[in-house]
């Protein structure tokens, strides 16, 4: 069998209801699983941004990601791996202040991990991370000596190292046809 | 003047040039067909038996017609009851707006009475659905189903309409859609794509059109019969594009895959070229993949991008349509002899001939074959007959042995293969092209799957003649349970009722033909029969569809009966 690897999907679409469930199924088809997924609002007006992180091989994402542009209300659907694009995610971190404060090298790790502390108070301290999965990991490992109460990590979120902007280019085109479409009418 | 959403979707539908839709109302479509009361004269809807019949009936309708087939459906049952269909017209390109009724807004999501969730349940099976909860949404949603499902590559469309969406007073407006930001149904050829392809195919020794269902969806089969005879290419036809060609033109080779001719299957794995439009490239098809057309440089045109390189890497593929790439290519394409690579499909028809054909259609047996009562019809049929089938051992002989003479004269259900689609899509295709005869060729266990929609053939008078191939057996399995299981005969044997008799109390003529002497004077007498008929053929159940690539072969090793294989 071929070695899978982590592939990103990033996923331009209208805002509709119904769209998720129609992308969740064209990986459920396949058998393969989510491991993360983060939609939101995009810098173009009324385009959401999706990024779905899963294991694959590179034809099966291929095939998948033409299945998900089919759907009518996909903008578009770009394949990407690790190497391709810039990427984040966002762990919080939640642990008992008491402990924390008796840690000698509080700050090491604070400044070592590159991160932020959201909020203390007497019963518990919230750390922000900002990084890949592998830094967050690292943190959440050091962590665990106080108590760690609450880990939680948000989805992928990407941009690309493209110097063009492929959904730009797309809806650009499009009104143009839009425009050609009309008045041919 | 404000009017109720119900009347809004009959107006918008009409708009659309909607003038047939096929049906069968319940409670919370009632609203719908109160207002169809009203618009009698301008819309037929067809009351079937059954809402799966009412589906089909639309496929049939859609095919034949080129036009865009309509369902209304109740919530619930009535919905889940197409289902089928859709997964049908969704495989085989049929372009359909299907309405389904829904409970009243307040009760979305509480399992009232006849609630099915219809968006979630048929979502993978459609081109797109969409449910409607205001009735000032409903001509936007029907202007968009419409360009959906006939655009691109036509698909089966579902629009959900609650309740009290029907009963809501609205402005009604209706303006086409032909426009959708993220969806492009027209991708343009780029001039060197033209230029290379003919290039490629000008240059070619061994060259092969593969023509799908995508040329008939392009009503391009007069660009493919030019761009053919100009390069001198030989044709072959997919299941559902054997209409693209006249059956006997001398360039049309035949059908491709698991028992199509054998001269295709062999020059699929010795050709240079391979043209494929419009088609899929179905595991029926390619058999093994790995060792699928070794020597060829593809090219691949489809309008669905996703059918590019998804089973077939394709040395040269292009977004865009069939038709299209045809009539560009036609001025650039040069008359090759290629006299030797067309001998090829004379020698292996000779033995198709001698070991295959002659056999099914002139056996030394008392019992009558598929092949011969398929080849007497033919025989016997006007030339812009419509042939329909079912699924299974019908389908393939009719395939085989039905010469196709116009176009959009094969209709069949291809890529879900579901026993049942027959009769109503015959009923459908009748009522689509009221001028063409319509045969049907069907098993005895299709027809016993939808045999209710007679009752429709009854109601409306629909003149569809029905020759029922029956052998009594599940044929097709029964042939895999001969070939592959040791002849074990696992429910395939079927008990039938008096099928003649059943088709006269609906008042359908017909009769029993029970012996070869029989045949053709019964064939005579359906054509001349003005109204429907149904000609029960006692057939061989031993009959085999040959000749065979077993799943998963390869398309060149072929059997011409059980135990002998092919060889040139």
């Amino acid at each position: 069998m071929e070695n899978k690897e982590l592939f990103t999907v990033s996923v331009f679409s209208e805002n509709t209801v119904g769209l998720l469930s129609q992308v969740a199924l064209i990986y459920t088809r396949r058998c393969i699983n989510i491991e993360s997924i983060s939609a939101s609002t995009c810098s173009i007006p009324g385009v959401h941004k999706w990024t779905i992180t899963s294991w694959s091989t590179r034809p099966v994402m291929e095939k998948l990601v033409l299945q998900i542009e089919k759907c009518i209300d996909v903008l578009k659907a770009f394949l990407y791996t690790d190497s391709d694009i810039f990427y984040q995610e966002v762990a919080l971190y939640k642990v008992d202040t008491d402990l924390l404060l008796d840690e000698p090298h509080l700050e090491e790790i604070i400044r070592k991990y590159n991160a932020r502390i959201l909020d203390i108070n007497r019963g518990f301290t919230v750390i922000e991370k900002t990084g890949h999965n592998s830094e967050t990991t690292a943190l959440f490992d050091e962590l665990k000596r106080y108590n760690l109460r609450q880990f939680v990590r948000s989805g992928r979120v990407t941009i690309t190292k493209s110097e063009r902007e492929f959904v730009s280019e797309y809806i650009e085109k499009q009104n143009k046809r839009k425009n050609d479409t009309l008045q041919g009418q | 003047m404000k009017i109720t959403g119900a009347e809004g979707l009959i107006k918008s539908l009409i708009c659309e040039g909607v003038d047939t839709v096929f049906g069968y109302p319940g409670g919370q479509i009632i609203a719908v067909y109160d207002k169809l009361y009203d618009y009698q004269n301008e819309i037929n809807h067809i009351l079937v038996r059954h809402e799966q019949g009412a589906i089909h009936a639309a496929q049939g309708y859609a095919r034949s017609s080129g036009k865009t087939g309509v369902v209304i459906v109740t919530s619930g049952p009535g919905a889940t009851n197409v289902v089928t269909g859709l997964g049908d017209a969704l495989m085989d390109s049929t372009p359909l707006v299907v309405i389904t009724g829904q409970v009243s807004t307040a009760f979305l999501g509480t399992d009232a009475f006849q609630e099915t969730d219809v968006v979630a349940v048929t979502q993978q099976l459609t081109k797109w659905a969409v449910q409607i909860r205001r009735p000032e949404d409903i001509p936007g949603a029907v202007a968009r189903a419409f360009y959906i499902a006939s655009s691109g590559r036509p698909g089966p469309v579902v629009l959900d309409i609650a309740k009290d969406a029907q009963f809501g007073l609205t402005e009604w407006s209706h303006e086409q859609c032909r426009f959708i930001r993220s969806y492009n149904p027209t991708p343009e050829i780029p001039e060197e794509d033209i230029n290379e392809i003919a290039g490629i195919l000008n240059n070619a020794e061994r060259p092969l059109i593969l023509a799908g269902h995508g040329i008939t969806i392009a009503n391009a089969e007069h660009s493919l019969l030019e761009v053919a005879e100009k390069g001198n290419i030989p044709v072959a036809t997919t299941l559902l594009g054997r209409a693209n060609l006249p059956f006997s033109h001398p360039l049309h080779k035949g059908m491709l895959g698991m028992h199509g001719n054998i001269g295709p299957n062999i020059a699929t794995n010795k050709a240079d070229v391979i043209l494929a439009l419009g088609m899929r490239f179905d595991d029926r098809i390619t058999g093994d993949v790995s060792k699928y057309a070794p020597q060829a440089k593809i090219i691949h045109v489809d309008i669905d991008p996703s059918e590019l390189n998804k089973i077939v890497r394709a040395s040269k593929s292009v977004h865009g349509d069939a038709g299209k790439l045809l009539a560009s290519i036609l001025p650039l394409m040069q008359y090759r002899d290629r006299k030797e690579w067309l001998a090829l499909f004379d020698k292996c028809d000779t033995t198709e001939i001698s070991e295959v054909i002659s056999h099914e259609l002139h056996p030394d047996k008392e019992e009558m074959n598929m092949g011969e009562v398929i080849d007497v019809v033919s025989e016997m049929a006007p030339a812009d007959t419509i042939c329909v089938t079912d699924v299974g051992q019908n389908q393939m002989f009719a395939a085989r042995y039905f010469r196709c003479r116009s176009p959009r004269s094969f209709i069949s259900s291809g890529g879900l293969g579901t026993m049942g689609f027959g009769l109503p899509a015959a009923i459908g295709a009748k009522i689509g092209a009221e001028k063409r005869p319509v045969v049907l060729f069907v098993g005895d266990g299709g027809l016993q799957m939808t045999i209710q929609e007679l009752g429709t053939i009854m109601t409306y008078n629909v003149d569809v003649k029905i020759v029922l191939l029956n052998n009594s057996f599940l044929g097709n399995v029964r042939q895999w349970q001969e070939l592959f299981f040791n002849a074990r005969f696992s429910q395939t044997q079927m008990h039938n009722p008096d099928f003649v008799r059943l088709a006269s109390a609906y008042g359908i003529a017909g009769e029993d033909v029970t012996d070869r002497s029989m045949l053709s004077d019964a064939v005579k007498r359906m054509f001349e029969h003005d109204g429907a008929y149904l000609m029960n053929v006692r057939v061989d159940a031993k009959d085999m569809i040959f000749p065979m690539i077993p799943a998963g072969g390869v398309v060149d090793r072929i059997l011409l009966n059980p135990t002998t294989k092919f060889s040139i």
